[in-house]
């Protein structure tokens, strides 16, 4: 039995005559990883905004971790956890002190904090790097840092807008065994990229297309609905039909 | 209000992590309270003076004893004839030359009257006006001297200039409320609208937008260190100008105070203001500096009177809010009036406050949508 903790029904957001959502339906079922895919300006952004409260729909019904988007936006704040791609760690902190940070924000009691703190440490063999600076870290540390501070008040869902742009091969392959992990503990993981390989590692993907969803499956259907050999086949088959 | 606190912690760490912010914050105060204090000082101090005496006698002796003890004059050279006080002028070191005519004292005891002229050097007119002013004073004092002890007749050394000396007029006490009207200003206004924008620029500001932190939280938990830092900039910049220049407060030191947090508050939401409209640091620094800072320095009334400009550039300062502060500061500070004096200026400061927190709310909801 699959428990939709993300549900969208005709969700449209205009700005002025521009139709940047035109009607999305989908769910997002508990502990899934949930790839979003598009070309830049499909609308993703957007959606993302809406999902985590920051931007209110022109109309459609969306609900996020049991909580209406449009009416009571600071609840769904509180259950999510949120990694862009522009970084977001503070450069001149340590890294014990973004942590204490993220964590007070989002409400953790200190003593929770410390011991959260050491099992992340100890988990990302980065005991010795507590009490550096961010900007002492490598970009690879650092984004797999980031996503354990998205994640360290447990939210029951967490959006990753791009979370691996500019990041190595093997420090990808290490940030996706994270998201596997973070999935493993039951927290919904909605995830933007730009990497096709990265789209193959999502239970299901959706891809949108001029403010659309044009296909929503798991990988496998679709690269046989599309009769692909990867997703990057479908998502060029779909998301630019012109290039046919 | 947990999640708060700890959210204005890190505004302090970011304070006191950034060698560059500290230095704007206190070393720049200090740095330009000592250098207006100084160096740009309007006192007169040591002039090298030279005398042309044409006389040789007791009075001008005399005179020129006491110009030279005063304080403010040195003597340089003593002349010979005029023909070299144009010489003497051109080096450049002497600011003045000082002659008493000849038989200048026989004419004041016979007479009643001599004449000592004072030549300066016109290239530099404040200079000059400033040791006409003094020398006069100097002169005159010396005309009273010699009433009292000779009761008898009056004698009279004219001074070829009119009396336009006030000794009480310090140059420290123009200044120091102008620095702190502009410090404060560049401080809120720069600094806050630059940290603002930073979190924009390096992604930060999606992060804490979509965290449960309330947009005015996060706005206040910025702006609130500054608050602080602030305030104990102003504390520090009074007590230097009474420490190191003996200005005093001479009016309410509460009344001041409250006035700086006000003057404080409606500097931050200007700073707020220019954040809402900036996409870069570079932005927000070029519209505070260039925006703010020059018109402050212009057209504040700091350095030059308000009185002075032609209309329209007076109708452009009505709308500058330093010289709003500058009025109650200098009231409050150095003729040490009340409340009542200045309460029109302070309620334009308060309406400037809610007019930019009015721009600022609008322009960060237009943002949002």
């Amino acid at each position: 039995m699959k428990e939709a903790v993300i549900s969208v029904k005709n969700l449209v957001k205009k700005f002025g005559n521009f139709t940047a959502n035109d009607d999305l339906n989908f769910e997002v079922y508990e502990g899934e990883i949930f790839g979003f895919l598009g070309a830049n300006g499909a609308g993703k952004t957007t959606a993302i905004r809406i999902l985590s409260g920051l931007s209110a729909p022109t109309s459609g019904d969306v609900t996020v971790a049991g909580y209406n988007a449009k009416k009571q936006p600071e609840q769904i704040k509180k259950n999510i956890g949120y990694m862009c791609q522009k970084f977001s760690l503070y450069e001149d902190l340590t890294v014990k002190e973004n942590i204490m940070l993220y964590g007070g924000i989002y409400g953790l009691k200190k003593a929770l904090i410390r011991e959260r703190t050491d099992l992340l440490l100890e988990k990302l063999n980065f005991r010795e790097y507590g009490d550096r600076l961010i900007s002492d870290l490598p970009l690879g540390l650092r984004q797999k840092l980031a996503f354990s501070v998205a994640v360290l008040h447990e939210p029951k869902i967490v959006f990753l807008d791009e979370p691996t742009g500019g990041v190595d091969p093997i420090t990808r392959r290490q940030f996706w065994e994270m998201i596997y992990e973070a999935a493993g503990r039951g927290i919904t993981v909605f995830v933007t990229t730009h990497y096709m390989d990265e789209a193959e590692y999502c239970d299901r993907i959706s891809i949108m297309s001029e403010g659309k969803i044009v296909a929503l499956d798991t990988p496998a259907d679709l690269k046989k609905q599309y009769h692909a050999a990867s997703v990057e086949e479908v998502f060029v088959k779909i998301a630019r039909p012109g290039n046919n | 209000m947990k999640r708060f606190l700890g959210f204005v912690n890190k505004e302090f760490l970011h304070i006191f992590r950034d060698v560059r912010t500290l230095i704007i914050l206190f070393g720049i105060p200090v740095l330009q309270i000592l250098l207006f204090g100084f160096v740009v000082s309007t006192d007169l101090k040591n002039a090298q003076v030279a005398f042309l005496d044409l006389s040789q006698d007791e009075m001008t002796q005399k005179i020129s004893d006491k110009i030279c003890s005063s304080g403010f004059f040195r003597r340089s050279e003593t002349l010979l004839s005029y023909n070299d006080i144009d010489k003497v002028l051109r080096k450049n070191k002497t600011k003045a030359v000082i002659v008493f005519e000849k038989d200048f004292g026989r004419n004041l005891i016979s007479e009643g009257k001599a004449t000592i002229s004072i030549i300066t050097d016109g290239s530099e007119p404040n200079m000059a006006t400033l040791i006409t002013n003094y020398v006069t004073g100097i002169v005159t004092s010396f005309n009273m001297e010699l009433a009292g002890t000779q009761a008898a007749g009056t004698f009279l050394v004219q001074p070829e200039v009119r009396m336009f000396y006030n000794p009480s007029l310090k140059g420290h006490f123009m200044f120091v409320p102008g620095v702190i009207t502009l410090i404060l200003i560049i401080i809120c206004a720069l600094m806050t609208s630059v940290t603002i924008t930073r979190e924009k620029e390096f992604g930060t500001m999606e992060v804490l937008l979509v965290s449960p932190l309330k947009p005015f939280q996060i706005i206040l938990g910025k702006v609130i260190p500054y608050f602080l830092l602030s305030f104990i900039n102003v504390i520090l910049i009074l007590l230097l100008s009474w420490f190191v220049f003996g200005l005093p407060v001479k009016g309410s030191l509460v009344l001041l105070l409250a006035e700086s947090m006000l003057y404080i508050l409606m500097s931050l939401t200007l700073g707020i203001l220019i954040s809402t409209v900036s996409k870069t640091m570079q932005q927000a620094i070029f519209i505070s500096l260039v925006g703010m800072m020059l018109p402050t320095i212009l057209l504040s009334g700091f350095i030059f009177p308000i009185e002075n400009m032609p209309a329209g550039y007076g109708w452009v300062a009505a709308l500058m809010p330093p010289k709003y502060f500058i009025i109650i500061i200098k009231n409050i500070m150095i003729k040490g009036t009340g409340f009542l004096y200045v309460w029109k200026e302070t309620l334009i400061l308060i309406l400037f406050t809610l007019a930019f927190t009015g721009l600022s709310i609008r322009n960060f909801k237009i943002r949002l949508q």
